[in-house]
């Protein structure tokens, strides 16, 4: 279908300066509105068309979803810190390091610099069928483009599908499962608090939506538990390139070791499903084994068991139980 | 003052109900735009400005050739709301040499051949001068992963890195800290 680029549709643009004031203009606007973050993604969307709001609300100028502060029990993070805000930090560098090592990954330093970890947390999928404007399910339409029979689906997902079969593209996302983050939700009646893996929702939940955010709703602060500070943490994301590319799949763990035994873990994997998946079957497994080699292949192969690849996509199964397995050796 | 889109913009802006006065500091100059709500920071500095130095590549945020320090950090104009620039430093490839001549990254890019098609080359100085802002004896690593938002399909980027490496020591000799923005 005909796209013409560098024609944005027009919008009214609101500016809020607090928190309650873009609240208000998200309860009276409802689906008319677009919350602006960074504005990569936004932009992409505007100019290609596809999405046309009607209303965008900047939150450039609120200045409380700002910053990282030390608060009791661990570290909050506003939403619109840019992820460059996130790798730089010193605080997070030393005692969270996982989610630095994440936010680095994240495409170019460009984007780094103007994307946001509450953007990052919340973008929408890459899937290039629903990208590119075509009526999907996720689209309010009445078919899934990328599971049929000839479609390109290489990067799509192998758990978790339902009609839809998009995958969440977020590096930070699965940091944030392994991290036990709270992501605190806020509309015009009530503040919200969510595990950041109850945070992001599949197709089955609803399929127009990555998160439990509805129209109205902001997401506002991501808290970040001292509980989990300082474990042994890995991260790793593969993707077809060295710089830009969104995952094919990545892996977030954090280990918590005491006298040579795994005694607490959370590991989620993002790039497989159409959420950041955590492998809670694989955690119990692996807690107090010393996760030595055999160990790492059993959970390995425990963390595939009912993928089920589309055409294109059966190698994304040993990507996964590789990742897997990499992070438990590290975990001691 | 009011301040009218070149004429080929007449189309675009007419489509447009809503439009904006953003004030704007480009390389020192302060200016204000009459502008569309949704126009972006490198359309106003192109069609607007003629600062026809950053490049329009992709539009999208792939390629970096749009590249602009924005409070001296690498910045994609083209997916940057131009209100987002109120109030900030803008700093495009035309805002890098001085009175007193080329930025020593342009001098090095000449000497070391860096540029062939030259599309890339402004994104490419603008990245490469934030750089040696924050860190002014780079690691070829670190300008690698310095300029890993900047596509070029020309060079194979080792005389690029070369020219950033000659420029740092070429700061660093002449005791000089050019201030990137």
């Amino acid at each position: 279908m005909a796209i013409i680029r560098d024609m944005i549709p027009d919008f009214d643009l609101f500016q809020p300066a607090s928190v309650d004031d873009a609240l208000a203009l998200l309860a009276e606007h409802g689906r008319e509105a677009w919350v602006l973050a960074g504005g990569l993604d936004s932009y992409d969307w505007f100019k290609d068309r596809i999405k046309r709001p009607k209303v965008v609300v900047d939150l450039g100028g609120v200045a409380e979803l700002n910053g990282i502060r030390e608060v009791e029990g661990g570290l909050e993070i506003g939403a619109m810190t840019t992820l460059t805000e996130i790798v730089r930090d010193a605080r997070v560098r030393s005692q969270y390091p996982l989610l630095a090592d994440a936010a680095e990954h994240v495409a170019t330093p460009q984007i780094r610099n103007q994307g946001t970890l509450g953007g990052n947390a919340a973008q929408d999928t890459r899937c290039w069928y629903y990208r590119s404007g075509w009526p999907c399910y996720r689209a309010g339409g009445n078919t899934c483009y990328a599971s049929a029979p000839k479609a390109m689906n290489r990067e799509h997902c192998i758990i978790g599908r339902s009609r839809c079969v998009a995958v969440n593209p977020s590096d930070t996302a699965p940091a944030l499962i392994a991290l036990d983050a709270k992501m605190i939700v806020r509309n015009e009646r009530r503040p919200n608090v969510y595990d950041a893996e109850d945070f992001f929702i599949g197709p089955s939940t609803d399929i127009t939506r990555m998160t439990v955010m509805k129209p109205g709703d902001l997401l506002t602060q991501i808290h970040i538990p001292a509980a989990w500070a300082n474990a042994n943490f890995y991260y790793e994301k593969i993707r077809d390139r060295g710089s830009w590319d969104f995952q094919l799949v990545s892996v977030a763990a954090a280990f918590q070791v005491s006298g040579g035994t795994i005694s607490g873990a959370r590991i989620a994997v993002n790039g497989v499903a159409p959420y950041p998946l955590r492998l809670e079957a694989v955690e119990r497994m692996v807690i107090g084994t010393e996760g030595d080699e055999a160990v790492a292949t059993e959970a390995g192969e425990l963390s595939v068991l009912g993928a089920r690849p589309l055409r294109h996509n059966d190698y994304k199964i040993p990507m996964m139980r590789n990742l897997v397995r990499r992070a438990i050796r590290s975990a001691v | 003052m009011t301040l009218q889109p070149p004429a080929g913009l007449a189309t675009l802006s007419a489509m447009s109900s809503t439009s904006e006065i953003v004030r704007l500091t480009v390389n020192g100059d302060n200016h204000a735009v009459g502008v569309p709500t949704h126009f972006t920071l490198l359309e106003t500095l192109r069609y607007v400005l003629g600062l026809t130095g950053s490049k329009q590549g992709c539009d999208k945020g792939d390629c970096g050739a749009c590249t602009v320090l924005v409070d001296g950090q690498p910045t994609l104009a083209c997916l940057t709301p131009v209100w987002e620039a109120e109030g900030k430093q803008v700093l495009t490839v035309e805002g890098l040499a001085t009175v007193d001549g080329p930025h020593p990254l342009q001098d090095a890019f000449d000497v070391h051949g860096a540029a062939q098609c030259g599309f890339c080359t402004p994104g490419i100085l603008c990245s490469a001068a934030a750089l040696l802002q924050r860190s002014p004896r780079p690691t070829r690593v670190e300008i690698q992963e310095a300029l890993a938002g900047n596509l070029c399909r020309c060079t194979g980027y080792t005389k690029i890195y070369d020219a950033i490496e000659a420029a740092a020591v070429a700061q660093a000799g002449d005791g000089s800290s050019q201030a990137a923005g």
